[in-house]
């Protein structure tokens, strides 16, 4: 499965207090949510941001709190990707349990700009820059988080097993 | 090749001998853990994914403590949210407001010897990573994740390598476990540990207390790290013996050591004398300054409480500091004891009439103004001097306020002088 947009270019150590603001944590319904999405970092995001617009940042993405509501607010705000040199861990956990696509890749985060538009193949791992002419190479998942992927987040993974 | 501590907990409960750094497990747990953010969107889970009953109801805590007592309709309706659903499941560990037992998730846990050395539990907060400090695996989640362990009673993990924080030497008065971890952070950054665990070891461990473990464990998650854990000794044992002593005297609990052997892909050495009164400034844990060398930062407001640091030693040293003293006139200073049982210690041992005298506001438990929340919102351009665990952007308030993170004693000597300072060495 391939996703093709224009990227938003944010820097490193994006925690999920900037993402989703306690302020708001008052509900958990996404479009409640995503009209705050990164309100504390840039309060026009939530105005710009267009379906299917990827996320690019830096080190250790969605450090902080295990709140949920960060992927969710993120995800309902039409991004189809996010990309970063590394993910914080209950962050990458939340992500692929909720279905918000990440990929890691330092050297895409480095080199891809704000305003970019990017091909991102999530079968091959294959990020392609259409602006600048270049090709990145994220890392793969390992096969039991891509099994989890593969069932559709955690929930279809955990329904098998309590079904057992 | 041995194992970490962290390494055997988890061997352990998936079932097997040995495990090394990377590789992909199922864990079963002993506990898991949700608050009154994180569990509404679990039950929605929970419910949607066709599960009627929790694995174990003695094993599923539910804490209502972030917004709580509600500060809003809309928070009412996630405590409610809460409430039935653990009265629907019959959960022994669910508190009410101002039932005994009940406060912060994680002064509570360990007060109430409900987690164990060689447990293995996570919790659907990021400072759950809190309990290591007992010689238990403990690691935060999201919603989702807890929703499917409250199903089924296990989750999946990723062994993590190990840092060795090895400590020596013994802290100089009122310099405290705040200041170890902050320390710590400010080496090796917000991500210095990332995906890893903090094993802590060596000669200095013993001279810590068990309130000061829990401290330093608690903030593991600040520089990134899975867990943090500290070695069973015999500090360890007293604690749980006074927590739980049926479950002691059960023999219900497994020290695990590291082995000789385990491997590190880091070590660092902290001489815990020579650790200085650390303030993290704004916006992150790891911008840390000695404290002295920041005295000339005026303040607002100052916050005493929180998961890091609400619990019966902080409130002791507090009230030793405040005991005579009063806060600066035009300072706000929250004093929030981080449970109900803290609280009534406080009430009891005099505590609660120092704080007063002293000019402090006393709240009950909540993790409140810690994220934000309520019970303490900075307005624009105002700063706080607290001693809770994150001072990213926007996270007491206003996004144009700033959190300065600090110890106990710090933080009275700051709303003591309405500045960043340190106390007078008594």
């Amino acid at each position: 499965m391939k996703v093709t947009g224009n990227v938003f270019k944010f820097g490193d150590n994006v925690d999920t207090d900037v993402i989703i603001p306690a302020r708001y944590l008052n509900s958990a319904d996404p479009e409640h949510l995503k009209q705050h999405c990164m309100e504390d970092i840039d309060d026009t995001f939530a105005q710009k941001v267009k379906a299917g617009d990827i996320m690019v940042a830096g080190k250790n993405f969605g450090c902080g709190s295990s709140r949920e509501h960060a992927p969710i607010s993120i995800k309902a705000s039409g991004v189809s990707l996010v990309i970063a040199a590394d993910f914080a861990r209950i962050f990458y956990r939340n992500a692929i349990n909720i279905g918000l696509a990440i990929m890691e890749c330092p050297e895409a985060s480095e080199k891809i700009a704000a305003g970019d538009e990017v091909v991102a193949d999530f079968d091959t791992g294959i990020i392609e820059n259409r602006t600048k002419g270049e090709t990145y190479q994220a890392k793969p998942f390992p096969a039991f988080v891509k099994n989890i992927i593969d069932c559709g987040g955690l929930v279809p993974y955990t329904q098998t097993k309590i079904g057992e | 090749m041995g194992m970490t501590m962290t390494q055997k907990i988890l061997a352990s409960h998936a079932g097997l001998d040995f495990v090394s750094p990377g590789d992909l497990i199922e864990a079963k747990l002993d506990k898991v853990l949700g608050n009154d953010v994180t569990t509404p969107p679990a039950v929605k889970v929970f419910k949607d994914m066709g599960a009627n009953e929790v694995f174990d109801k003695e094993r599923v805590c539910l804490i209502p403590d972030h917004f709580t007592p509600n500060k809003d309709i809309k928070s009412a309706e996630l405590t409610k949210c809460v409430r039935c659903f653990a009265r629907e499941q019959d959960l022994t560990h669910y508190y009410e407001l101002g039932e005994k037992g009940m406060g912060i998730e994680h002064v509570i846990l360990p007060e109430n010897g409900i987690v164990f050395p060689g447990d293995a539990m996570i919790g659907a907060d990021s400072h759950t990573c809190t309990y290591g400090a007992v010689g238990a695996f403990s690691t935060g989640v999201g919603s989702t994740d807890l929703a499917c362990a409250m199903a089924c009673g296990e989750t999946w993990f990723r062994v993590p390598e190990a840092i060795k924080v090895n400590l020596t030497g013994k802290l100089n008065k009122y310099v405290t476990g705040k200041d170890v971890i902050l320390y710590l952070i400010g080496m090796i950054g917000v991500d210095g540990a990332l995906y890893k665990s903090l094993e802590f070891a060596g000669e200095g461990v013993k001279e810590l207390s068990m309130d000061a473990r829990l401290t330093i464990c608690n903030m593991a998650i600040e520089c990134g790290a899975k867990n943090g854990v500290f070695p069973v000794d015999d500090l360890t044992i007293e604690f749980i013996k006074r927590t739980n002593p049926e479950r002691y005297a059960a023999g219900d609990y497994k020290v695990y050591e590291a082995d000789e052997d385990a491997e590190y892909c880091q070590v660092i050495d902290i001489d815990l004398s020579k650790v200085p009164f650390t303030v993290a400034l704004p916006h992150l844990p790891s911008n840390t300054r000695n404290a002295a060398d920041v005295t000339d930062i005026e303040i607002h407001q100052v916050v005493i409480g929180s998961c890091t640091n609400g619990r019966y030693e902080d409130m002791k040293t507090a009230a030793e500091l405040f005991k005579g003293k009063h806060v600066k006139k035009g300072i706000r200073c929250i004093v929030i004891p981080g449970s109900q049982k803290v609280y009534r210690q406080c009430l009891d041992e005099g505590m609660l009439a120092i704080f007063d005298d002293a000019g402090c506001v006393i709240s009950t438990p909540t993790c409140g103004p810690c994220l934000g929340g309520h019970m303490g919102i900075l307005a624009e351009g105002e700063r706080c001097v607290s001693t809770t665990n994150r001072n990213f952007v926007g996270r007491m308030g206003h996004v144009k306020s700033e959190v300065i993170l600090a110890s106990v004693p710090v933080a009275v000597a700051s709303a003591c002088e309405g500045h960043v300072a340190t106390p007078e060495e008594a």
